[in-house]
């Protein structure tokens, strides 16, 4: 317990930064993660090519190595330079997104053809199909794997530490270096963990149930 | 002929793989005509239905909906598909909107319509079909009757210049199937311009204008139903009638 009380501050600060990650990651995985779900079933073809291509070469490359390329290759492009925490961001979200792309496609996988055909038929194009008709729906029925993505985005947060970012997996750093019991610090952080997964599980049972209700 | 036709078919081919699901259709519908299309199923009438707003792209030939022809896949075609109301077997009605909704979407979004006016004209169309009082249900809420009645409403909210009905009665239990023709006859006698794919004869005696009977992907008669059910003039369509008829 004292491992936690003595370094409330520290914690606190930590946990602070992940929830900043986490929130920020998840907005921006969430809506660019549909937009690459849009690309994959449009009818455009270097639309259709570029999705597959992304979400082939991002998902099967492993989260570091995308932090590596923000935090070392990145800046040596000299565009815009960035702080580490936005480089920490983007690298979340450009990982994440691929895997809430292909959430939101077999969502879209599951809406009966007719209801595309029958928002072509009133005259919608193609982007108002997808996002009035098709993308409400497809979404409905995938929130129990959505929120399997976003939580696994909120434990992968803990990589950022490995960034100079200093958030809840970097705590048991800190620790160390103060001469605390790391094994100690670390279940508090844990537990820190837990508590904060529980509200996405609220939320993704919250929404099930109210969306059942309009099918 | 003086008045442009509603709908013009020329010389029309199609082929799903090695299946010729229509054969050189030549077909024309004049505006305020009621047309319905009857035949063995597999004779490409539905095919032929949906080929009329592109939902089913042709091999060749010519389709024009009042006087133009339709355009490749793009914003005229959605521009001219608003014109042409469609009513589907499976009524298709967005499952995520309230009757409402269903019925004032497509004129907010696509004729951009300021919503109160939308919802007027939605709630007058309900009340024509006969379902104002579900309004705020959804879809899955209501009998097939209805719910294919908040289609046709739908599809009347565009004021579309031509209706087409691709079977609109055959998902339907025997006791509502009464309903959806009730509001398609009243809309004949008003002067819609339709093509209806079905197999409801007493519907085609009462309301159509025109018989057109399929075989094989091929128009073998198009006639006036009386002339059509009293004194066919291909054996297909006798036999199809026999089949029909007797029970």
């Amino acid at each position: 317990m004292n491992v936690l009380l003595d370094n409330l501050g520290l914690y606190g600060s930590g946990f602070l930064t992940t929830i900043q990650l986490f929130v920020i990651s998840a907005i921006g995985s969430l809506v660019w993660g549909t937009v690459l779900a849009a690309m994959r079933v449009s009818p455009v073809p270097i639309l259709r090519a570029f999705g597959t291509g992304y979400v082939n070469t991002i998902r099967n490359t492993p989260l570091t190595l995308v932090f590596f390329f923000f935090a070392f290759a990145y800046p040596r492009l000299d565009i815009v330079r960035l702080d580490f925490f936005t480089l920490a961001c983007l690298s979340l979200i450009t990982y994440t997104a691929a895997f809430v792309c292909e959430c939101v496609r077999s969502g879209i996988n599951t809406v009966p053809v007719g209801q595309a055909e029958a928002a072509r038929a009133l005259g919608f194009g193609f982007t108002q199909t997808i996002s009035q008709i098709v993308l409400p729906q497809a979404i409905r029925s995938v929130v129990p794997p959505l929120t399997n993505v976003q939580i696994a985005l909120l434990k992968n947060t803990t990589i950022a530490a490995g960034f100079s970012v200093v958030e809840a997996g970097g705590i048991y750093q800190n620790l160390s270096e103060r001469g605390y019991d790391v094994f100690v610090g670390l279940l508090w952080v844990a537990v820190g963990f837990l508590i904060l997964v529980t509200p996405l599980t609220v939320l993704q049972r919250r929404l099930e149930k109210r969306w059942s209700v309009t099918r | 002929m003086t008045d442009t036709p509603m709908i013009r078919m020329a010389s029309v081919e199609k082929h799903f793989g090695d299946l010729h699901v229509l054969r050189n259709i030549n077909l024309e519908v004049a505006p305020g005509q009621v047309v319905v299309v009857l035949g063995p199923s597999g004779s490409g009438k539905s095919t032929l239905c949906r080929t009329i707003n592109r939902l089913e792209p042709i091999d060749s030939g010519t389709i024009e909906i009042d006087g133009k022809v339709l355009p490749e896949e793009g914003k005229a075609l959605a521009a001219l598909r608003a014109d042409v109301g469609m009513v589907f077997q499976s009524f298709n009605l967005f499952a995520h909107k309230t009757i409402l909704e269903n019925v004032t979407l497509a004129p907010i979004k696509v004729r951009k319509m300021n919503k109160a006016e939308a919802e007027a004209k939605g709630m007058a169309l309900l009340e024509r079909v006969g379902i104002a009082d579900q309004r705020d249900k959804y879809p899955a809420q209501l009998s097939g009757g209805q719910q294919q009645r908040v289609a046709i409403a739908r599809a009347l909210a565009m004021n579309p210049k031509v209706m087409l009905f691709d079977e609109p009665t055959s998902a339907l239990d025997p006791e509502m199937v009464n309903e959806v023709l009730d509001v398609m006859t009243t809309l004949a006698k008003e002067g819609m311009t339709m093509l209806v794919v079905t197999h409801e004869m007493g519907f085609a005696r009462r309301a159509a204008d025109r018989v057109v009977f399929m075989a094989n992907g091929e128009i073998v008669e198009d006639a006036p139903p009386d002339e059509f059910f009293t004194n066919p003039k291909s054996a297909r369509a006798k036999d199809f009638l026999g089949k029909i008829l007797t029970h």
